[in-house]
């Protein structure tokens, strides 16, 4: 039985992890700054960054279909195993539907995506300043919800580690060689 | 007698043909329509104008005899963001408040063959005069005619995005304005 989670991923986690909290702050910053060629500049980055995420996030998921993780310490109790189960999968729905609400938002707003220049996507939405505007509220609204979730799952890994002193924190963090 | 109303009839007919004495004039608002494309990170944009108001005169048969004058109202502007429509109204963009106006002035009108045409012209935006060569098609519809073109313009010419937006790496500095006017003759 493994105890520890794959290289891959970990490496996905931490990766995707940085990505999102540089994305937060990347997000609350920028759309606070007047309108100037540095905002639409980060505007361009921050859209072809949420590509990559999305894009990991998908890899990320078919590894884990392919990698069963390691089992959840025997002392948890069901409602814990539930909520764990529950806040996972809220995780992995909302890294996907925060990238896709930020490319379904600037397709209605008439700002389509190139990613990073190169490689345009798909304008799915016709322009429609309402529905932008609409997606912009469902852009924001999940990414509160991120990070309550992300509150959660930073505490209850805190939580394992220091208080139920079990190996929950320590099975995602890089391996020493012994 | 029925046959004499039929020979008059065809009569009027080939003299309004050969007269060709149909100008179109009457611009119809709603049937027209004034945009522009530009680049914006690499990525195309697109805005409109809402309000212009054109005066021209064009008939087929006279094609050099032809003028038009557009006066687009700035104000009316949209470039798909309620930022981006206030940020052009400043003094670094259009100055709405001091150049409300951009009109355009045919000079001569020279005929390429088929419905093609050359209209040449002064464009005045934000108290900058420059000489263009507008090609525009012509298509008689009905009872009215369509004028549709294209024109590229540098928006560094008419000091369109000054201070830090007057390098074009984020806003490119072509900006195509595309044109589609509608006259019922008169």
């Amino acid at each position: 039985m493994n105890t520890h989670y794959t290289a891959t991923a970990k490496l996905l986690h931490w990766l995707i992890a940085l990505m999102i909290f540089g994305m937060l702050g990347f997000g609350f910053y920028m759309t606070g700054l007047d309108l100037s060629p540095t905002k639409l500049e980060l505007y361009s980055w921050h859209k072809w960054a949420g590509v990559t995420v999305f894009a990991l996030v998908l890899v990320r998921l078919a590894w884990r279909i392919g990698h069963k993780p390691p089992a959840l310490p025997a002392h948890m109790p069901a409602i814990e195993r539930l909520a764990a189960h529950a806040g996972h999968h809220l995780l992995y729905v909302l890294m996907l539907a925060i990238p896709l609400s930020g490319w379904l938002m600037s397709s209605a707003k008439g700002f389509q995506t190139v990613w990073f220049g190169v490689l345009p996507l798909p304008d799915l939405l016709a322009k429609d300043k309402a529905l932008g505007n609409l997606l912009e509220t469902v852009h924001v609204v999940l990414n509160y919800t991120l990070i309550a979730v992300l509150l959660g799952h930073v505490g209850a890994a805190l939580k394992h580690h220091f208080i139920d002193r079990d190996d929950v924190l320590t099975r995602m963090l890089p391996r020493r060689k012994d | 007698m029925k046959r004499t109303a039929l020979t008059l009839i065809a009569s009027f007919a080939f003299a309004a043909t050969a007269a060709h004495a149909v100008e179109y004039g009457q611009v119809q608002p709603d049937k027209s329509r004034i945009a522009f494309d530009y680049q914006q990170m690499g990525v195309a944009m697109q805005g409109t104008f809402g309000k212009f108001a054109s005066e021209l005169r064009f008939d087929p048969a006279a094609p050099q005899s032809a003028s038009a004058r557009i006066e687009v109202d700035l104000a009316s502007v949209d470039t798909g963001s309620e930022e981006g429509d206030e940020e052009v109204a400043r003094k670094t963009w259009f100055d709405t408040k001091g150049f409300p106006v951009a009109r355009f002035e045919s000079s001569v009108v020279k005929t390429l063959g088929g419905d093609k045409y050359e209209v040449a012209g002064k464009l005045t935006i934000k108290g900058t005069t420059k000489d263009v060569v507008v090609p525009a098609t012509f298509t008689a519809q009905g009872d009215s005619g369509v004028f549709e073109g294209a024109l590229t313009i540098r928006r560094g010419d008419f000091s369109i995005g000054e201070g830090a937006w007057k390098a074009f790496d984020v806003v490119a500095n072509d900006v195509v304005i595309r044109f589609r006017i509608t006259a019922a003759a008169r």
